[in-house]
């Protein structure tokens, strides 16, 4: 089973990060390899994902779309209906239930498009823990709704006005907090990026998505889905779809990344379709980078895709060939947005709308009677704003 | 003999202690960063630190994290330090340690760094995001090319790691004087001594703290127990303050040489 022992997917993860950080990672990685195997955490966050978050979310048939794409059956695994819109919750419920055990009174975290400073500000407020999020200036002009949601449920949220203002700095400026005050301080990473054990455990508390799916779908169809099609940024929701089906050859995986302004333009966030191996952020992965080794600039219209790096378990995933990645830019990401809110009356948040905008291409490539399965992994109200600007409804 | 050795057995039979001053390379030029070089080695200082502009520098506070945006910006990267280096080595022969993040050496290539490193006339290498753990290669690497890989040790690394991380480093200890980022602090942090003796007794290599060493009263009680001090963030103010003024070089070399002999 991957990782080893120290965070490597064959050659990619591990921790690089500073000295400093070395024993808080050795703490974490202790604690959850203890909890994990604990009944009562199990428990409890299992309560927690139900009755707080809404798990099971619905394995939605959406037959409009399937019918419009002239694909067999498309399912949408409908994380945005869970609890704080999207589903990061189930990775910050995870968390914090660690964080108490440890004793941690403090609470950081980074966002991008605020989905995970939402759902790290909600727990925080459950369970009475201090809370300080990290957000670009840029993430914050963008998706202003989610900072008020993160100030009303009474966290701090700390502008990071260096680089390019989006999420890659915003986790620079958390891990710089870490550093500082590691004794007392949990950082609550959103993303199957970071150094070990971060990456192995966001993953664990969202493969909920792909067990749930798993046995849905069987229960429907009586076999498993053909196709699952997921958007990545760090990656965390497809890989949380994915990795339960990880030993099931016949099911093919597909991580849609963001074009932005498209691959040529160097305006994107196309990581894997486009980048090279590098550091990021304590681990070995996937980044997008200049010929020196400096990190480039990524662009999207989904501020939670904007990012230069992606989790390492997905290159790992490429390297192998057990997933496959493409990228949808902007304009498409928008088009998907807008045919899903017009055939199903749903309204997807931008990132989803990548892996949505997808199934166009995907229709041309497979056979008919397959079935695909999207994880909607956000609701788009926080990107009414955005698409009303780009559409001038 | 690697100079960094060497310069450490020359003080310790002189009784004296390194002051190591870090600087940031490109900034505000390249060639500023080789006229401080010559300066700062003139008045004495006993090693040199350039660090190399790197995009996400997530161990270093806002001074340095500004000259390094500011360097970048002029497109400063890893070759044209080791070109740099080279240039200078015709003229000192004070040891130099390249500080970088890892991305820009991952990138540029381990083995093909650590020669050219070497052949440009680089004494060490300190590289904040590479634990021993993942360093492993690199270290071989660099030992092989008669190049030290500094390694660091924190107030929170264990006693049992010390030990390992003493007996892999190379040249001397990079003591971070507390949990942080770089930057100057108005007072060290408390237990710092305590630490470090600690520490010095689990080591025959050379201890040096470096993280928040500001004035040279810090430094002076730093002394005490360590066998050299670090500074960076305040010599970096300084270039910032004199970025304008043609005697730069010569002003900064001038504040580090007062710092250095109180």
């Amino acid at each position: 089973m991957l990782p080893d022992k120290k965070g490597h997917f064959g050659d990619l993860g591990g921790s690089f990060v500073p000295e400093t950080l070395i024993f808080a990672l050795e703490e974490l990685n202790r604690n959850y390899a203890k909890f994990k195997q604990d009944k009562k955490f199990r428990r409890q966050l299992n309560d927690f994902l139900a009755d707080y978050a809404g798990r099971p979310t619905p394995l939605y048939l959406a037959e409009n779309l399937g019918k419009f794409l002239k694909i067999d059956k498309i399912y949408l695994k409908r994380e945005d209906l869970l609890h704080t819109g999207a589903h990061k919750i189930n990775n910050t419920l995870g968390q914090i239930l660690l964080a108490i055990r440890m004793g941690k009174k403090r609470i950081i975290a980074e966002t991008g498009a605020g989905q995970h400073g939402v759902a790290t500000a909600t727990v925080c407020a459950r369970f009475g823990l201090e809370c300080v999020i990290y957000m670009g200036e840029e993430d914050i002009a963008r998706q202003s709704q989610n900072v008020f949601r993160m100030k009303l449920l009474g966290a701090k949220v700390i502008p990071v006005a260096s680089g390019s203002k989006t999420l890659k700095d915003a986790m620079t400026e958390a891990l710089r907090d870490w550093v500082t005050n590691v004794r007392n301080t949990y950082y609550i990473i959103g993303s199957v990026a970071g150094p070990h054990p971060y990456p192995m455990m966001v993953r664990d508390f969202q493969t909920v998505i792909g067990k749930e799916t798993r046995q849905q779908v069987l229960k429907k169809e009586g076999r498993l889905p053909d196709y699952l099609v997921g958007c990545v940024g760090g990656g965390s929701n497809a890989m949380g779809l994915f990795y339960p089906f990880f030993r099931d050859r016949q099911v093919k995986m597909i991580g849609v990344e963001a074009a932005g302004e498209g691959i040529s333009s160097g305006r994107h966030s196309a990581t894997l379709v486009a980048g090279a191996p590098g550091v990021l952020h304590g681990s070995k992965s996937w980044v997008l980078e200049d010929k020196n080794g400096q990190i480039k600039i990524a662009h999207s219209i989904a501020a939670g895709l904007d990012y230069p790096g992606v989790g390492p378990e997905h290159a790992y995933f490429k390297k192998i060939g057990r997933a496959k990645y493409f990228a949808v830019n902007d304009r498409e990401a928008i088009e998907g947005f807008k045919m899903l809110s017009e055939l199903e009356g749903i309204i997807p948040a931008l990132e989803p709308s990548h892996a949505l905008a997808f199934l166009k291409k995907l229709s041309r490539m497979i056979r008919k009677n397959s079935i695909v399965v999207v994880c909607l992994s956000g609701r788009g109200d926080k990107d009414l704003g955005i698409v009303t600007q780009r559409l001038k409804i | 003999m690697n100079r960094i050795d060497k310069k450490f057995s020359d003080l310790k039979k002189l009784k004296q202690k390194a002051f190591i001053a870090f600087i940031t390379s490109g900034y505000p030029s390249l060639g500023a960063t080789e006229k401080l070089v010559l300066e700062l080695s003139r008045v004495g200082v006993d090693i040199i630190e350039l660090g190399v502009p790197f995009s996400d520098p997530l161990a270093d506070g806002p001074v340095i994290q500004d000259a390094s945006f500011r360097a970048l910006k002029k497109n400063v990267c890893l070759a044209d330090i080791l070109r740099l280096v080279k240039k200078v080595r015709q003229r000192t022969q004070v040891p130099i340690c390249l500080m970088t993040y890892y991305n820009p050496i991952f990138c540029f290539g381990e083995e093909r760094f650590a020669l050219a490193a070497r052949a440009a006339g680089v004494d060490g290498v300190i590289i904040p995001d590479l634990p021993l753990e993942e360093g492993r290669s690199f270290l071989s690497r660099a030992r092989r090319h008669g190049l030290h890989t500094i390694l660091f040790v924190s107030p929170t690394t264990s006693a049992r790691r010390a030990k390992k991380l003493v007996s892999a480093a190379g040249g001397f200890i990079y003591y971070v004087s507390l949990t942080g980022v770089t930057g100057t602090r108005k007072n060290l942090p408390p237990g710092l001594l305590h630490d470090l003796r600690r520490i010095k007794a689990v080591s025959k290599k050379p201890i040096c703290v470096g993280f928040g060493v500001s004035t040279s009263a810090q430094a002076g009680q730093i002394l005490r127990v360590a066998d050299g001090v670090i500074v960076g963030s305040a010599i970096v103010r300084k270039i910032k303050e004199y970025r304008h003024d043609p005697q730069m070089a010569g002003k900064v070399a001038a504040f580090v040489s007062r710092m250095k002999h109180v």
